[in-house]
């Protein structure tokens, strides 16, 4: 491994750790910067779990102002207006996230994620997207493809108690541990624009309704023209009549995609914290073994449902254009 | 998002949390942002600097204060509407007794050691309130559910016993590292630095009557005016050059093995070529940060030394204990977070590993292995505090249907890295849970009432404030309010056999055991029997009906370290053991960690060989061992689960993704408990 020891103070520190992933992963971490959008709950918790993990730097983006709702799952930020009135999410989170771990750069970038140009993604090894509408999301992955460094790319989404994790590491080689023996391994992944355009029919027998759900839920925002999350119970006839359309295109039967869950989906405004715990605890293993190349990593999507409490991996990707 | 029904099930709710620690922190926080408002919180530890990568309501200036304080502070700063109670206590004192856990509609345990889980689980039976219960090491975790008489209760299923080595492995045949740490830990260190009248096996050698016993008794006493860097080299010659000799006389010993190599300061050392600069480096003020490490010049702990390195710390080490922490001499023990005990362990265990061609480890290594640390991400602690709060928000909402056992899997079980499965109904003749009587085979002639007492009621029943009576009679009780004479008495009693007692213990009778605060009570059936084999018997008694894990080290479980969060003083332990499921089958596929030596052996009684002197004596060196992951609830499980799949019960978890799907979708609205509101 290039680069130097670690100190003394982050052997300490990171004593713990060091024993579950070795120190040239925890060395490999410390230069890594990685990129969040979008502060909900969620996030927090991705944003905790790689702080205290050491991570180099990590850089927010949410100009959005500190609302009630805010506040709903987001423990960084302290329901005290005198303390965050006149600034942003990011910028009220951003201080918090300094006091976890004096060894991180944490720091704010303004304006809006989809406004970002390619030039200023190369500056990082991760970026992960949240709360982010269908196209903000592919047209960040896709700068993220276009440079010729390779970018993890990361978008997550809590609705009501279901969440979801969808990974791009384009071409990665790590190593996995299996009953003592090490293996090497390399995956290759499809960007979300190509997961999302496998038809349907395609598909295992088994994958997760959740990922059907949220192709619609998303897909229905998009259209409207809403931003992520801006839909209620009021718009369920015309989200049943677009599941109707969408099912009816890829000839896929409209039963796997259940009323209910759409239905919580739709109500689902407010994250459930054990959730984006959960979710935010999943995704935080996720960068770190994207990041040190230990551990095999989900490929390339991951639903958490507290109602049958399952997590699950799920692989959507054309077995016929991986390249 | 949690309905109307079940927030208001929330708010009104008074939970007890048992541990402040790494899952600890993550449940405050989950549960103060799900709606919590009036919360418990026991912890009897202070917070200390490698807590704070994963504990993160901790910072580098709480470093020494009440975890569970600090934690509620934390907490109350985005929640400072609700109301958080700090208990900075052992979660055994007797303050925190049945009444006081009636208080509560659940307890959400975030423990690291078996002691301390089997105590809570008691008290919350006795109390009558559910438990959540959770561990995690590494990736791996676990959150299970215990609800009285409906599921099982933490103790219904066997707890692997503490892993033990046998005396002359550790003495005379090491073959792996873990043996040397054990040998310079328990033996070496412990003879120099410990309790000198405590019994100390590194008097037993594989040498004949030879050695005489005074010889021995001399060679660890410093003479009066012995210069240290003397004493050291004398020490290093006995032990590492004489002592392996001598060993090596019994040519018995070595016919199937490596002969080990004597090793002598001389060799390794020019003279005075240890030269720490003692006086500059060291204030005397501060003695926490007395280093050999540091008057050596050594700075990476993950770096391995080589002979001549660990000789140096060694005997550096050592006069830094003589000369500037000489009053703590004859009453340390060691401690995981003692700089200089840390050293001198690591040198000593690699050059007796050095001597026996043995791989040689880092001080990091070492550390981790002695101190038996629990290797702890906060990423899992956090999956693992979500999961909690999911299934405490079921038991609030009464909807028993839906508990699960959850497992956090490293990797995907079917396509699953959070694995739910139906609870386990209670074992019926679980002895905490169920009034089925145990028995005890035993040779009431020749066994002394304090074996029964230390290695059946205290080690096995795990009972901490006994009574003992047979029949009416009272034949052991511990507490304050006793006078003199029932002190006396009972003293008397301990050295009786067990058939010499007032009110004899003989095969045929009964003897009834109880802990009040822990409100349990058993029945021990006595039985007589005259013979017990010393090697797989060495208790020589027998407790049936209370199930051990069996010691067969092909079932390939492994015990595991589990993150730490202490309601009671033994810290860094843990539970858990995660199985791997297959479609029909059960795999039991162990989790190796690459902590190796510690988790992937099973306990065993391995037999000394030809080597007739050697004592079949286990060195129980319980800090090693205690806080290894015995708890293995995946133990329970995998019993459990062969069970029933010989039963052709369906197994839960068997069931088809999209079966239980299905059933689940076709479920009626209000049926759907997460549904939102
Ligand atoms: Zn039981």
């Amino acid at each position: 491994m290039d680069g130097d020891a670690l100190t003394e103070q982050e052997t300490a520190l990171y004593d713990r750790q060091i024993r579950v992933w070795g120190a040239d992963a925890q060395r490999r971490l410390s230069k890594a910067h990685v990129l969040v959008g979008g502060m909900k709950g969620t996030v927090a918790e991705v944003c905790k779990n790689i702080v205290l993990a050491g991570v180099g730097s990590l850089t927010l983006v949410d100009d959005s102002p500190v609302t009630e709702e805010a506040l709903n799952a987001n423990f960084l930020i302290t329901p005290d207006e005198k303390l965050f009135a006149g600034r942003s999410i990011a910028e009220v989170c951003c201080d918090s996230l300094k006091d976890f771990n004096p060894m991180v750069h944490v720091s704010v970038e303004k304006g809006d994620l989809s406004s970002l140009s390619t030039d200023f993604f190369e500056k990082f090894d991760v970026i992960i997207v949240s709360n982010s509408s269908l196209s903000t999301k592919k047209a960040i992955n896709e700068k993220c493809r276009k440079l010729s460094k390779r970018i993890a790319f990361y978008s997550v989404d809590c609705r009501d108690s279901c969440g979801e994790i969808f990974v791009d590491l384009q071409d990665h080689s790590c190593t996995k541990k299996q009953v003592n023996e090490t293996f090497e391994c390399r995956l290759q992944y499809p960007s979300f624009a190509e997961a999302i355009a496998v038809p349907w029919k395609n598909l295992p027998k088994r994958v997760s309704k959740l990922f059907f759900a949220m192709r619609v839920i998303e897909k229905f925002e998009e259209s409207e023209a809403r931003s992520s999350g801006e839909i209620s119970l009021a718009d369920l006839p015309n989200v049943l009549k677009l599941r109707k359309e969408l099912c009816e295109a890829q000839l896929f039967n409209e039963s796997q995609i259940p009323d209910s869950l759409l239905e919580r989906l739709l109500l689902g405004k407010l994250e459930f914290p054990p959730v984006c715990a959960i979710i935010g605890g999943i995704l935080g293993q996720e960068v770190i073994k994207a990041i040190s190349c230990k551990g095999e990593p989900i490929k390339n999507f991951f639903y958490f449902d507290a109602m049958d409490g399952k997590g699950v991996i799920e692989d959507i990707s054309n077995p016929n254009s991986a390249s | 998002m949690a309905s109307e029904q079940q927030l208001d099930a929330i708010k009104g709710a008074k939970v007890l949390m048992v541990g402040a620690g790494g899952i600890g922190c993550e449940l405050l926080k989950t549960l103060a942002l799900s709606g919590f408002q009036d919360i418990h919180i026991i912890d009897m530890d202070t917070i200390e600097v490698s807590n704070l990568n994963r504990q993160f309501l901790f910072r580098q200036s709480h470093v020494g204060q009440s975890k569970a304080k600090v934690a509620r502070d934390a907490v109350l700063k985005f929640r400072p509407h609700i109301s958080i109670t700090a208990h900075h206590a052992n979660i055994k004192s007797s303050e925190f007794n049945v009444d006081f856990f009636k208080q509560f509609d659940v307890i959400l345990n975030g423990l690291d050691n078996l002691g301390a889980r089997r105590h809570v689980n008691r008290i919350r039976l006795a109390a009558g309130v559910p438990l959540v219960e959770s561990g995690t090491t590494g990736f791996l975790g676990q959150v299970a559910v215990h609800v009285k008489d409906i599921t099982e209760c933490y103790e219904c299923y066997p707890k692997p016993a503490p892993k033990s080595y046998p005396v002359c492995t550790i003495t005379n045949t090491p073959s792996k590292f873990v043996h040397c740490i054990v040998w310079a830990k328990d033996l070496l260190f412990a003879k120099l630095f410990g309790d000198k009248n405590q019994d100390n096996d590194l008097n037993v050698r594989s040498s004949d009557g030879a050695s005489s016993s005074e010889h021995v008794d001399d060679i660890f006493e410093r003479k009066n005016d012995e210069d240290t860097d003397c004493y050291g080299r004398r020490i290093y010659d006995h032990v590492f050059g004489y002592n392996i000799e001598l060993a090596l006389s019994n040519d018995e010993t070595w016919k199937n093995r490596t002969r080990p190599k004597p090793i002598y300061s001389r060799d390794v050392l020019s003279d005075n070529q240890q030269n720490g600069n003692l006086d500059q480096s060291c204030s005397s003020g501060d003695l926490a940060s007395v280093s050999a490490m540091a008057t050596l010049g050594l700075k990476n702990p993950q770096d391995v030394w080589n002979l001549a390195e660990n000789s140096n710390v060694f005997l550096e080490a050592l006069k830094l204990f003589f000369s500037k922490r000489e009053k703590e001499i004859g009453s340390l023990a060691f401690d995981k977070d003692d700089q200089l005990a840390v050293e001198f362990v690591t040198a000593a265990a690699n050059i007796r590993a050095a001597s026996f061609g043995i791989p040689m480890h880092s001080l990091f290594e070492a550390k981790g292995i002695a101190g038996n640390i629990v290797h702890a991400v906060a990423t899992t602690n956090a999956v693992v505090a979500g999961l909690i709060v999911i299934e405490a928000i079921k038991l609030l909402n009464k909807d028993l249907e839906n508990v699960r056992m959850t497992f956090c899997n490293e990797h995907p079980k079917r396509k699953m890295l959070l694995m739910p499965v139906e609870p386990f109904e209670p074992n019926k003749s679980c002895f905490v849970c169920s009034t089925t009587p145990l028995t005890l085979e035993v040779n009431a002639s020749r066994t002394k009432f304090r074996d029964f007492i230390e290695k059946i009621v205290r080690a096995k029943l795990g009972m901490n404030l006994p009574i003992v009576m047979q029949g009416t009679s009272l034949l052991y009780e511990v507490g304050d309010d006793l006078d003199e004479d029932e002190i006396r008495n009972y003293e008397a009693n301990l050295e009786k056999v067990l058939c010499k007692l007032p009110s004899p213990v003989i095969g045929g009778t009964l003897v009834t055991v109880e802990d009040f605060h822990q409100q349990l009570s058993c029945e021990i059936n006595i039985k007589q029997r005259e013979d017990f084999d010393e090697e797989k018997e060495p208790d020589g008694m027998v407790l049936i009906g209370w199930l051990q894990v069996p010691t067969d080290t092909e079932n390939k479980t492994s015990a595991q370290n589990g993150e730490s969060t202490s309601g009671t003083g033994t810290d860094q332990a843990a539970p858990l053991e995660i199985a791997e499921i297959g479609e029909t089958e059960v795999n039991a596929v162990s989790k190796k960690r690459n902590f190796s030596e510690l988790s992937n052996s099973s306990v065993s009684h391995p037999s000394c060989g030809n080597d007739t002197k050697c004592k079949n004596k286990e060195i129980a060196f319980c800090t090693l061992l205690l806080r290894m992951a015995y708890e293995m609830a995946f133990f329970a499980f995998l019993l459990e689960l062969r069970r029933r799949a010989f039963v052709g019960v369906q197994l839960p978890v068997a069931a088809s993704i999209s079966s239980a799907r299905n059933q689940i979708s076709s479920l009626p609205r209000s049926d759907l408990s997460m549904e939102s509101g």
